[in-house]
């Protein structure tokens, strides 16, 4: 369906029978990078979720999901949307297992209210997310922070789901329990889909308990001491000391590290001790902060929904000086220069480009660094170098991902899935 | 041998050379069931491939001749999920044993998937790391078996399950070709097929190669063993330990019918006339470890313990543990014959059920010994009976489905850790709708839309995939210039 399309009553009609929180999308507030949808539907439950996909169905509709729109700018805009389902009104945590450390929450709870009743049994969902972004949009975008070091992702944290599929039907998989194999494990395949397989309304997590106290250890070295500071964020991340994270940011002004370190008061006081030394060994000048979260991955991202450019660099850690010299030389080779942070213990970068950066720059910047760090055929794969956030010419010019592992069964599982290709259609850089 | 399975020989024997391809009838036999006795079924063949590219050969000619094909690592499993197909290839992959590469930065490791979990500890072991997932079996059973399976072990409370140490897999897909899942750090493009193929029970493919990650081996482990009169009193020690903020590497239970039980087979010395024996580990640096050991041991003190013993080197830690490992081999010793069961319920329904397992227990006049592992409600209660008694074992296998029952009630599951195979298949309808499976089987069509890997295994009723109506439209320009794949 084309967003342009005529509005036939008969649609609307069959979208308020489904949900009666129905109404005509503004084309400000709802357009997702341009594309303006015609309705935006609000369910109160998961059966009026199911109800409207069932009329989206009927209507061959171009469905986007939305949770608080926090996400909705990363990624390739939609190809169509003519509705947006939206779940801020399924807003509930249905029951928080304290003793059980489970928590089953609606998809539209925001992370803080979440976060919130959590805390108030000492528990948490171990994910660095921001407060207003919703617990289905973090499971579909599968967005994790530097505790992913030690906790994973929203998939590894995620054991039980229930979804509405393209054709309206209700489906689970998992469980409220933490150990559990029986069936297939949708909740993995739905983690980072985007909603390109469905629509996520409620979610099932394990917690974990908050920590009694917390400390930083930070590291600052000249922008150019690539190796140094490499052999400290492998220090660090294969030590014994436990970190819950690891994470490196790196600009042409500066370079650091930090490592986080939860747990007691006085068994972190005396891990800070030895990880501070530890990274002092291996060449660094190390700083211990008992506070909070000093630095985090995105804090040096521009806003998300800016017209930035987001580089996520996935590898292995004994690759992480020569990831850093490969950034340093397509950055060069471009005329760009990215601003690097992430959780680098875990593996993993963020290379971001200025908002005004031309976009054949960027293009060429990603194509570069994508060509640096191939690994040779016959080994297996050792990393990607993925867009996440990019204008569309950029994406079409450099590709979402390179060469995806596996990419026919992707294909294969959304044409299982969604048969007409309606579930937020382009997104996955396909349509 | 069916005719169709009998033509694949000759191609077979290419592919693997003729030794590794098995037909004589006495020899199938060996292969008849795997861990799970109480399924047999002799395969047509069996092929032992040496490498990924034979395993996709030998796949591929499978597919061809649209004969079914099951996998099978060491056969340990408890859930039938390697039993052969009587008109099929069974696939055994202990050949490809090797541990390919170890990179102790990274802490990562390739190995093949017959390796055996141990070993890729001890491979591990010079670097200061290990391979956290530890099921029972670890001496034998295989990796590439442990993620058909999604296996845990007891310290899974802790550091996770399978899927949370693979970060890359190289399968055979049943339509026989070799693909990558995952970019080999963890990190999907796309959709998490990792994550979705690891637990599927060999329903979606053959793993050829897996990347797992190694973890620091822990500064120091401390093994507390409390004795308690009833299971009830160490269940309250069980909470109090989770209120308290503390989650141990490993929490484990047993009645006083197991501890009879591992009395007999290893002489464990476990407190005498104890109604249940609870094993707490904790793993992790110096100062944490110590401070969290002085406040279980309270907990456990509080509860009720009437003996608490510690362990804090491996020599008293294997006595301790010595009991629980033997457990379900000892069973045998106070029973003919047993039902090893796999429940899951909310650790907070533990007391319940188990005071319910009890009371089906006593109706039925069938004994019911408790292993458990405490900490995440994953119940193991073997159910004993004597087959030479008439109606025995039917009455243990009812008990044995009420214990389920009983499981799902609690808002628990009907496997936490062996599998549903085809030994449980018939309870999935009673754990999830038909749309649910319904929908996890869009994915086995997205896999395998012919059905014949492993097929039979997992849901009760196979669902038809036939063609699938998708959109056709020009491909991207980004995939048209060869820059990107799209899906």
């Amino acid at each position: 369906m084309d967003t342009e399309r005529t509005v036939v009553p008969a649609i609307r009609d069959a979208l308020v029978a489904a949900c009666p929180v129905v109404r005509s999308a503004d084309s400000g507030a709802d357009a997702i990078a341009g594309v303006v949808p015609s309705f935006v539907a609000f369910p109160a439950s998961t059966q009026e979720a199911s109800a409207l996909l069932r009329a989206a169905a009927a209507f061959d509709l171009a469905v986007v999901p939305r949770g608080a729109g926090t996400g909705l700018g990363w990624g390739p805009p939609p190809s169509a949307c003519d509705l947006v389902i939206d779940l801020q009104a399924m807003d509930q945590v249905i029951e928080h297992a304290a003793g059980d450390l489970v928590a089953r929450v609606q998809a539209g709870a925001t992370i803080g209210h979440l976060a919130s009743v959590l805390g108030l049994a000492g528990q948490e969902l171990a994910l660095d997310v921001p407060a207003d972004a919703t617990v289905g949009g973090v499971v579909a975008t599968g967005t994790a922070g530097p505790r992913r070091f030690r906790y994973g992702a929203p998939r590894d944290l995620l054991i039980g789901i229930t979804m509405v599929r393209a054709d309206g039907v209700v489906a689970h998989s998992g469980g409220k329990v933490v150990k559990n194999v029986a069936g297939y494990d949708l909740g993995k395949l739905f983690s980072g889909s985007q909603g390109t397989l469905g629509l996520i309304t409620e979610a099932t997590f394990r917690l974990h308990p908050r920590p009694a106290a917390v400390a930083w250890v930070t590291a600052d070295y000249g922008p150019s001491a690539l190796a140094a500071v490499s052999s400290a964020v492998a220090s660090a991340a294969g030590s014994a000391l436990v970190p819950s994270a690891v994470e490196l940011a790196w600009s042409a002004a500066f370079l650091r590290m930090g490592v986080l370190l939860e747990g007691t008061e006085s068994g972190v006081t005396e891990r800070a001790g030895r990880m501070a030394a530890l990274v002092a060994s291996a060449g660094g000048t190390p700083v211990v902060a008992r506070s909070e979260v000093p630095f985090r991955s995105f804090d040096l991202v521009p806003a998300a929904g800016a017209p930035a450019v987001v580089v996520r660099v996935s590898f292995w850690l004994s690759r992480l000086a020569g990831v850093l010299e490969a950034l340093a030389a397509a950055g060069a080779s471009a005329g760009v220069a990215p601003v690097v942070s992430g959780p680098a213990g875990t593996g993993a970068l963020y290379a971001c480009l200025e908002p005004d950066v031309a976009e054949e720059d960027a293009a060429r910047f990603v194509l570069v660094l994508r060509d640096a760090l191939a690994v040779p055929a016959g080994s297996g794969p050792r990393g990607s170098v993925a867009l996440l956030a990019a204008p569309p010419a950029v994406m079409t010019a450099a590709g979402a991902y390179g060469p995806v592992p596996g990419a026919a069964l992707m294909r294969a599982i959304k044409d299982q899935f969604d048969p007409g290709h309606r579930m937020f259609p382009g997104r996955l850089g396909g349509s | 041998m069916t005719t169709s399975t009998e033509a694949l020989v000759p191609r077979l024997r290419e592919i693997c050379g003729a030794g590794n391809v098995i037909t004589d009838p006495l020899e199938l036999r060996t292969y008849e069931c795997d861990g799970l006795t109480s399924h047999r079924s002799v395969p047509a063949l069996v092929v032992l491939p040496g490498a990924a590219a034979e395993v996709a050969s030998v796949v591929a000619a499978c597919a061809a001749a649209g004969v079914p094909f099951v996998a099978r690592g060491s056969g340990t499993g408890l859930s039938g999920g390697a039993l052969p197909r009587e008109d099929g290839v069974l696939i055994v992959m202990s050949r490809m044993r090797s541990v390919i590469e170890i990179d102790p930065v990274s802490r990562r490791a390739v190995v093949e998937p017959g390796v055996t979990n141990l070993s890729v500890s001890k491979a591990a072991a010079p670097f200061g790391l290990f391979y956290a997932p530890d099921p029972s079996s670890q001496v034998v059973c295989s990796v590439g078996g442990n993620v058909a399976e999604n296996s845990g072990g007891a310290h899974c409370l802790k550091h996770g399950f399978t899927v949370h140490h693979v970060t890359g897999l190289q399968i055979v897909t049943p339509a026989g070709e070799l693909t990558w899942l995952g970019d080999g750090t963890g990190v999907c493009s796309g959709y998490d097929l990792l994550g979705a193929f690891t637990g599927s029970e060999g329903t979606l493919g053959i793993v050829t190669k897996i990347v797992v990650k190694l973890m620091p081996l822990p500064e120091v482990v401390h093994t507390l063993l409390a004795a308690y009169a009833t299971t009830a009193e160490g269940g309250r020690a069980v909470s109090d330990i989770i209120a308290a903020g503390i989650v141990p590497a490993a929490i484990e239970m047993m009645d006083a019918l197991s501890i009879e039980a591992a009395e007999a087979a290893v002489h464990c010395n476990y407190p005498a006339g104890a109604g249940a024996v609870l094993i707490v580990e904790l793993d992790g640096p110096a100062s944490e470890v110590e401070a969290e050991l002085s406040v279980v041991r309270a907990i456990c003190e509080a509860a009720g313990a009437t003996e608490i013993r510690a362990a804090d080197d491996p020599a008293q830690r294997a006595v301790i543990w010595a009991g629980r490992k033997s457990a379900f081999a000892a069973v045998g010793r106070i029973s003919p014959s047993f039902i090893v069961q796999d429940g899951v319920v909310p650790r907070t329904s533990l007391g319940a059920v188990l005071a319910r397992i009890a009371s089906l227990s006593s109706e039925a006049g069938i004994r019911v010994a408790n292993v458990f592992h405490a900490g995440d409600g994953n119940l193991h209660p073997l159910v004993l009976y004597d087959d030479a008694v008439p109606g025995q074992e039917a009455a243990a296998e009812e008990v044995s489905g009420q214990i389920l029952d009983a499981c799902l009630e609690a808002g628990g599951s009907i496997t936490g850790e062996h599998g549903v195979g085809v030994d449980k298949s018939r309870y999935m309808p009673k754990m999830f709708s038909s749309a649910d499976l319904d929908t996890m089987q869009l994915v086995r069509c997205a896999f395998d839309p012919a059905s014949l890997c492993n097929p039979g295994k997992i849901f009760p009723t196979p669902r038809l995939c036939g063609e699938v109506p998708g959109h056709h439209r020009a491909p991207h320009p980004a995939v048209a210039a060869g820059q990107a794949e799209i899906f």
